[in-house]
């Protein structure tokens, strides 16, 4: 099918861009008071694209450079249940006066990083890869600007705008010089091209390295912290879970099918990444004061451990990925949307310390902060326990037991930091003059409650019902 | 038999919705919750225990034991795997209607004696567990489930002594007790892994072959296990625990300490008696001597307390040595000649159960009505409270051992297995019971008779309890008088076979008499308002008596060689090593942790071209690795 109708099989791509094009419409000939509508209406057709995609059907489209299969089916779902997740979440703030005329935008723009995951996940030709890989990077530099007259925010776009570029070019001087040294940009061609020639070898770490800078790994993560303290909480929310998830998706695939003769080169690269990345990240965690930059630091963590599912390379590896971002997306927005809740109602308070007692003024939302940090930090029962589990036992079959115990150690690491802030949520007491807590008892609303809800429910749930992970396993295993 | 899973589902039930909803309810309803789930447990208890001894014998003239549930929970290996389930037998069956009429009975008092009381809920959820905990036990299918409900009965237990929070007293007693029965059941779980290893399986009733193979190390395994029964049962030396547990609420002694709890000791001999018979005989005799010596050291020192409720935890402590002792005597000997003290265990047990919690509930009346323990405040309360008095005198005489009261009949058929063992233990025994008849009408004649202290009583007069209270002493009065003459030996017997109960006259009569003169001695010494007698015994002898009041030094021995010995010579040299060297080592890694994540943060200095060149420097570093491999 090589004319141009097979563009009607794209249906998660197609019915994505008639979203985007209805919210586009919609704000533009919208009048300012019927922009309420806008929210609902957004979440409502989320949840179709959610449902449609769960379908999952196998093409090759366009002579190979479109490939969909099962897995990347569920991929797609699940970034787009994060996304949805997101928006419930950030209804609220984003109609807050100061931003009410760009909830359009906020729309338009998340949407259409997410258009270029799809393409990230679903490429069979490094170009059509790329042209996802920047349709990702480039409105999502607006979205983290998306304050703009907040000083922080403006500063996060910019930095993050420039170190994307820097990792475009970096990557894309890696593209040709495969492309230079194999003649080919197809994915099904390129394995038996790729022979791990120096020149190969060197482009293999520009490309990791390109996709290092969007999973945030040390030493390519440093505008990390940065941009995720600037950027409004629900966009580092966004940009913390989903983008991650989508590139780390993205590396696997295509580490594993257009690079297996240089198995060896990129397991070791990814290794020493790994390793190095889940190290420096908790060392720097322990230090944060601030809980948005902590959280930079956690998800950096995160992002070395989910290299772990690259790392194994098998289908097991796969699944457990896939699995272990799902996870993590649910507690990571859990997260951010207490702090968020939190921020917006104090006034900006982001400081760890102004959590101490929180407690005694909000017991649900410490709670539920709580069961997340459990999560992330891998205390059974609790979802983050099992993915954990998967991710190491994948690596382990592979034979990586070094890096398996480095990472087994740093959870150590982690589960104190993330304790810490449990700690000062439940022990320390308040530091303000009168002993009050900083944070007054407060009332979340409708979208933050549903959000909350869904998250508690999947970092409870997602575990223990083991169909999930086994039906990951599936449509890995039909990969070949 | 498959309804009997309600007996299990009921009583969790209350539990569950008494502990998550019951602080909401008015007090009244979560009473009604669980005293009407116990009352249909007590039903279907009865129902159970009517259709299995109204069943057909099997052909070898025994009742058939039922596994109505049995669903395999961990397996280890195809022939050692821990089950939950539900075995019926003749005692398990036996053991349902004794701790469900106990526990129905003392949920109906409850109402009236906890009335009032701040957290009435919590105490009827923690019943509803205990009671649960019992149940499962006695209806285990094997050892590991009897021991997992064994733990559970320690910790329902240990929340009941403990019930009165606020008081340093009941604090104490309750942390004594759970140490102590926990220390015990280290036994119990060490033997529990022997059996498991040596024998291959955790049933109770494995196969020959099996049991062939670890025939060696049966003894030790029984024996220890018996450690933690004994710890369970408070047998000397283990038996600290229970006098201090009288500082939780009255009705829980009678229903824990005194008629189901702590008599899961005896139950777990009596479920394993066939082992114990056939591999282990010379384990099963040292039971009966430690038996014999807890009944005897605990009737002397009944002899000397003060406090009513101690006086009844050292009965307690006698009486079950009285049932390890019966349980003891058995010997292989064909027929009914060897088998009759596991009859007699199992009949006491049963006597036992009722007329003790019957003593304990009406202490309870008796301190409800003048606010506390201690026997110089009573004395003359025969007038006040008449309905407590003539109950109390019931269960003082079935104890005894006064016909036709059911004590009698069950201790006889004990003292004739002491006889049939050995004329010593038999003497022994009868003297110990003679004993018995004395300090309980010393308590008797203290309560409701004597010098009747009038000053305290004139302020505030005491008082018959509400109905509430008094039905179910009569209702445990009205089974004492009758249960001595249930053909017990039909249904429970050492060998399962049918047994008619034929009273020894020469036992009986000897016995009789023996509490006679203990009676009579008694009421010579006791029943008037001056004690001339006895307080010049007590002038007499006084190192004695302080010894005998002070337990025989009992607790300051543990006292001294926990805290002298074992703490002093091994925790303190421990603690040192783990605070100066451990925890050192553990404070290194942290601080090590900490400033290398110090030297880290410079990498973080917010300038961009910065981030640009560790970027570059990181690639540069990869590619240099990859080629270098």
């Amino acid at each position: 099918m090589n004319n141009l109708s097979a563009i009607l099989f794209l249906h998660a791509e197609l019915s994505l861009v008639l979203l985007l094009l209805i919210v586009l419409l919609a704000d533009i000939f919208m009048g300012p008071l019927r922009r309420r509508w806008l929210h609902p209406v957004v979440c409502v057709l989320m949840v179709l694209q959610v449902i449609l995609n769960l379908t999952p059907d196998t093409r090759e489209l366009f002579g190979g450079m479109y490939i969909n299969t099962p897995f990347t089916s569920i991929v797609k779902s699940i970034l787009s249940a994060g996304t949805l997740l997101i928006f419930i979440q950030c209804g609220e703030r984003i109609k807050r006066k100061d931003t009410e005329f760009k909830q359009g935008e906020f729309y338009l723009l998340t949407l259409s990083t997410l258009l270029g995951m799809f393409f990230m996940v679903s490429a069979g030709h490094f170009l059509i890869f790329y042209i996802g890989l920047e349709m990702a990077s480039i409105p999502m530099a607006c979205l983290v600007a998306l304050d703009k007259y907040c000083h922080h925010s403006a500063e996060a776009g910019a930095k993050f705008i420039l170190s994307s570029m820097f990792s475009s070019a970096l990557l894309l001087y890696g593209l040709s010089l495969i492309y230079g040294t194999s003649g080919t940009m197809y994915f099904t061609d390129l394995p038996a091209l790729l022979q791990g020639t120096p020149l190969q070898q060197f482009a293999l770490v520009m490309f990791i390295a390109g996709m290092g800078f969007k999973m945030s790994l040390v030493p390519f993560h440093l505008w990390t912290a940065d941009v995720y303290q600037g950027a409004p909480t629900g966009v580092t929310a966004y940009l913390s879970g989903i983008s991650k998830g989508a590139a780390a998706v993205a590396l696997a695939v295509i580490l594993r099918f257009v690079f297996p003769a240089m198995r060896e080169d990129w397991t070791l690269a990814l290794a020493i990444l790994s390793v190095v990345t889940i190290t420096v990240a908790n060392l720097m965690a322990i230090l944060q004061k601030d809980m948005k930059r902590f959280m930079a630091f956690s998800s950096i963590s995160q992002a070395g451990y989910i290299l772990l599912g690259v790392l194994a390379g098998t289908t097991q590896g796969l699944a457990s990925l896939v699995f272990y971002i799902a996870v993590y997306i649910v507690a990571n927005v859990a997260i951010f949307a207490v702090i968020s809740t939190i921020e917006q109602h104090t006034d900006g308070l982001t400081d760890r310390d102004s959590y101490r007692g929180l407690y005694r003024t909000n017991p649900r939302l410490t709670l539920i902060m709580t069961l997340a940090l459990f999560s992330l930090g891998g205390i059974p029962p609790f979802a983050g326990f099992f993915s954990k589990f998967f991710i190491f036992a994948a690596a382990f079959e592979e034979g990586w037991y070094l890096v398996v115990f480095l990472a087994l150690l740093n959870t150590i690491i982690s589960l104190y930091y993330y304790l810490m802030v449990v700690k000062a949520m439940y022990i320390s007491e308040p530091l303000t003059e009168d002993g009050s807590v900083a944070v007054a008892p407060l009332k979340s609303q409708g979208g933050g409650r549903l959000c909350l809800l869904i998250c508690t429910l999947g970092i409870c749930l997602l575990g223990v019902c083991s169909f999930f992970y086994e039906g990951l396993f599936l449509w890995a295993s039909l990969l070949g | 038999m498959e309804y009997t899973i309600l007996i299990l589902l009921l009583p969790i039930l209350s539990f569950l919705i008494l502990a998550l909803a019951g602080m909401k309810m008015p007090h009244r309803v979560a009473g009604f919750i669980g005293t009407l789930s116990l009352g249909a447990v007590a039903v279907l208890s009865y129902v159970t225990a009517y259709g299995y001894f109204t069943q057909p014998r099997s052909a070898g003239g025994t009742f058939a034991t039922l596994m109505p549930y049995n669903f395999e929970w961990l397996p280890f290996t195809p022939a050692l795997h821990i089950d939950m389930g539900i075995l019926l037998d003749p005692i398990s069956v036996m053991m349902l209607v004794v701790i469900s009429t106990v526990s129905f009975m003392v949920h109906i008092y409850s109402f009236g004696y906890m009335k009032g009381e701040k957290e009435f809920q919590r105490y009827y959820a923690f019943l509803s567990l205990f009671t649960f905990s019992m149940l499962g036990l006695v209806v285990a299918t094997n050892i590991f489930q009897m021991y997992v409900f064994w733990e559970l009965v320690g910790v329902s237990s240990y929340l009941l002594i403990g019930f009165y929070y606020t008081k340093p007293e009941a604090i104490s007693a309750s942390k004594k007790a759970f140490i102590v029965t926990r220390f015990a059941d280290l036994g119990f779980l060490i033997g529990i892994l022997i059996y498991g290893y040596y024998v291959g399986t955790f049933t109770f009733a494995p196969a020959t072959e099996n049991l062939m193979q670890g025939a060696l190390m049966l003894p030790w395994a029984l024996g220890l296990m018996f450690v933690g029964g004994a710890g369970k049962s408070s047998m000397f030396p283990l038996h600290i625990w229970l006098p201090d547990a009288m500082e939780g609420p009255t009705p829980v002694s009678a229903l824990i300490h005194a008629a189901t709890m702590v008599v899961a000791g005896v139950y777990q001999v009596a479920r394993l008696f066939p082992l114990y018979i056939a591999y282990a005989p010379e384990t099963l005799h040292i039971v009966a001597y430690v038996g014999a010596f807890t009944a005897f050291y605990a009737v002397s020192v009944a002899c000397a307390q003060s406090d009513i409720k101690r006086v009844l935890a050292f009965s307690t402590i006698s009486q079950i040595g009285f049932m390890m002792v019966a349980l003891g005597v058995c010997t292989g000997m064909p027929s009914h000649e060897g088998g009759l003290g596991n009859m007699a265990s199992m009949f006491h047990l049963f006597t036992h159960a009722m007329f003790k919690a019957l003593l304990f509930l009406g202490a309870g009346c008796i301190i409800h009505a003048v606010h506390s323990n201690e026997m110089s405040t009573m004395g003359g309360l025969r007038k006040y409270m008449p309905i407590t008095h003539i109950t109390f005198l019931i269960a003082c005489l079935a104890i005894s051992g006064i016909p036709p009261f059911s004590g009698f009949f069950s201790k006889d058929e004990i003292l004739t297995a002491c006889f049939a063992f050995s004329p010593v233990m038999g003497y022994v025994m009868t003297f110990i019971a003679g004993m018995t008849a004395f300090y309980m009408f010393r308590l008797y004649y203290g309560i409701f008779w004597g010098r009747e202290n009038k000053e305290l009583h004139a302020e505030h007069v005491p008082h018959e309890c509400p109905l509430t209270m008094t039905f179910p002493l009569m209702v445990l009065a009205a089974v004492t008088c009758v249960a001595g003459f249930i053909p017990f030996g039909h249904f429970v017997t050492g060998d399962g076979l049918s047994y008619d109960i034929h009273l020894e006259s020469s036992v009986a009569v000897t016995s009789c008499v023996v509490a006679v003169i203990a009676i009579a001695l008694a009421t010579f010494m006791y029943a008037r308002s001056s004690q001339p007698v006895a307080d010049s015994l007590a002038r007499r002898f006084p190192r004695l008596h302080e010894a005998a009041y002070r337990r025989f030094y009992m607790d300051e021995i543990w006292l001294f060689v926990t805290k002298r010995i074992i703490f002093r010579c091994v925790s303190t040299p421990l603690a040192w090593f783990d605070r100066h060297v451990i925890d050192g080592f553990m404070n290194f890694l942290a601080w090590s942790t900490r400033a290398s994540g110090e030297e880290v943060q410079p990498m973080q200095s917010g300038r961009i071209q910065s981030y640009v060149l560790w970027f570059l420097s990181g690639i540069i570093v990869l590619t240099l690795i990859l080629l270098a491999v």
